[in-house]
């Protein structure tokens, strides 16, 4: 009788209800590491996007001479953000009478998950990368372009004329940009000779001096300081935050947002400033290869750090300049990008263009 | 699989998935008390009148349309970047006669005064 039990009905369970049990072998196993390896990012971009608020507020603070947070746990205020999000989530949600319901939900969401996406090309090291695309770094400036149909659709949707009009304004400056950021980057491109992050970073390895910033002389120089003005001025960070000057448009197209939905810009801005950064390192400051080439550290532990730390240093950078120069006016900033950045950047292009078919 | 869009595809989902729950437990947990001064857009303390809808400028659809030139001209221009390294003179000078056309494009609408913010009376 109990053998019969074990034979047949135990077998029956092993056979038919198992893998509904184990609800996920339906999905293939590399399905399962990829939501893995997606819930790792999210984390760290939760980390990183509260790191930086954090960052940002005591670089500002001691620009200007006082301390930041402080008190909130203890050392430095370490655990503001984290106390920031908490405060955000539990806000009430507050969407306009007249405003566009299904378009004002759906703005934050795009914000997000546009930026999201863009990690999935950057190189932790040779091997740890999400997926090495071989057109990385054109799926990522495609991607930022996709951020202004958020920002466009949030100030629309708001039902507040000034939301639209910082909407509006922060759309023309974005598109603007894109122009000096998409020829900077096809002047690293041009010296790297593929859109593989991964392979653009190999390219510069063994030491500082391959990197591709002084390869072309100061016509690389001038092109990796295009392409960081053009990601100051891509993720809306001062002096070209016209669209969320406080000062003026009150937050402009974020400004009915309130609760989880704000901070959702807030992290889409903070993910979008490490993303251009990372772009920047990638491109011109060597990626994932270090300053000079250690061989007894393996490539698993060199690789991370030295992106990381070149990927912060910059954002740190993109923070220091936010708290010290002055906004420009929007009209500075269109002269700007069409009758100096573009005309600089079409020549730095035809010249790094011939420099790179010479020299081979 | 699918040479690493598959990936992307699952990232995109998971992003709106991490949105959606997230604004889903907040829900959960935060107060709902509308009242109709809470609803009324913004206008730094004053009532607001008309509906948000207002015309704007059609100067940032002229930003767009030079925006749409010059960014197709950027896609042109990536495959050449990927192939230039390694190809002889005439790859170059293909490409330099490109960017120069488009060059007097810039060089013409920035004469006809659609790169100014605000309208002078037309030059040419």
């Amino acid at each position: 009788m109990v053998q019969w039990l074990a034979e047949n009905v135990f077998q029956y369970i092993a056979f038919m209800i198992l893998p509904f049990l184990e609800s996920w072998t339906w999905m293939p196993w590399y399905t399962i590491a990829l939501l893995h390896v997606a819930g790792v990012i999210l984390g760290v971009i939760s980390v990183l996007a509260m790191f930086l608020i954090w960052l940002e507020r005591k670089v500002s603070a001691h620009i200007q001479d006082r301390l930041g947070p402080m008190r909130v746990g203890g050392w430095h205020g370490w655990a503001q953000s984290i106390a920031d999000g908490i405060k955000l989530l539990l806000k009430e949600d507050i969407i306009p009478a007249m405003a566009d319901r299904p378009v004002f939900i759906v703005a934050p969401f795009i914000a997000f998950a546009v930026a999201f996406m863009s990690f999935i090309v950057l190189p932790f090291s040779q091997h740890i990368i999400v997926a090495d695309l071989n057109i990385g770094v054109l799926y990522v400036y495609g991607l930022s372009t996709i951020t202004v149909i958020a920002i466009i659709i949030a100030g629309w949707a708001s039902n507040n004329k000034w939301s639209l009009l910082g909407a509006v304004r922060s759309a023309a400056q974005l598109v603007s940009y894109e122009i000096p950021v998409g020829l900077s980057i096809l002047a690293g491109i041009v010296m790297a000779g593929s859109l593989s992050t991964v392979e653009i970073s190999m390219q510069q390895s063994g030491g500082v001096w391959n990197w591709f910033i002084w390869r072309c002389g100061p016509f690389s120089v001038i092109a990796a300081i295009l392409l960081y003005i053009g990601a100051l001025a891509e993720t809306n960070r001062t002096p070209f935050d016209l669209a969320e000057a406080e000062s003026e448009l009150v937050s402009g197209y974020h400004t009915e947002y309130s609760g989880f939905r704000f901070s959702l810009f807030f992290l889409a801005e903070y993910t979008n400033m490490f993303i251009a950064s990372a772009l920047v390192v990638i491109l011109f400051l060597g990626g994932f290869t270090g300053l000079v080439p250690i061989s007894f550290v393996p490539d698993v532990l060199a690789g991370p750090f030295w992106f990381l730390l070149k990927t912060l240093l910059l954002v740190f950078v993109m923070m220091w300049i936010r708290w010290t120069l002055p906004r420009l006016r929007v009209d500075q900033l269109m002269t700007t990008c069409w009758k100096y950045l573009i005309p600089i950047a079409l020549v730095n292009l035809g010249i790094i263009g011939l420099w790179t078919s010479i020299s081979g | 699989m699918f040479d690493g869009y598959y990936n992307a595809f699952w990232f995109l989902l998971i992003g709106l998935a991490f949105v959606a729950m997230n604004l889903f437990i907040s829900s959960l947990i935060r107060p709902s008390d509308p009242n109709p001064v809470k609803l009324t857009p913004y206008e730094c303390g004053e009532e607001s009148e008309g509906t948000g809808f207002v015309r704007f400028n059609p100067r940032f659809y002229v930003i767009a349309l030079v925006f749409l030139i010059f960014d197709i001209e950027t896609v042109f221009i990536f495959p050449w970047a990927v192939v230039l390294k390694g190809a002889g003179a005439h790859v170059l000078i293909h490409m330099m006669i490109f960017l120069s056309i488009l060059a007097v494009g810039l060089v013409y609408s920035w004469g006809k005064g659609d790169l100014d913010w605000i309208k002078q009376p037309t030059q040419w």
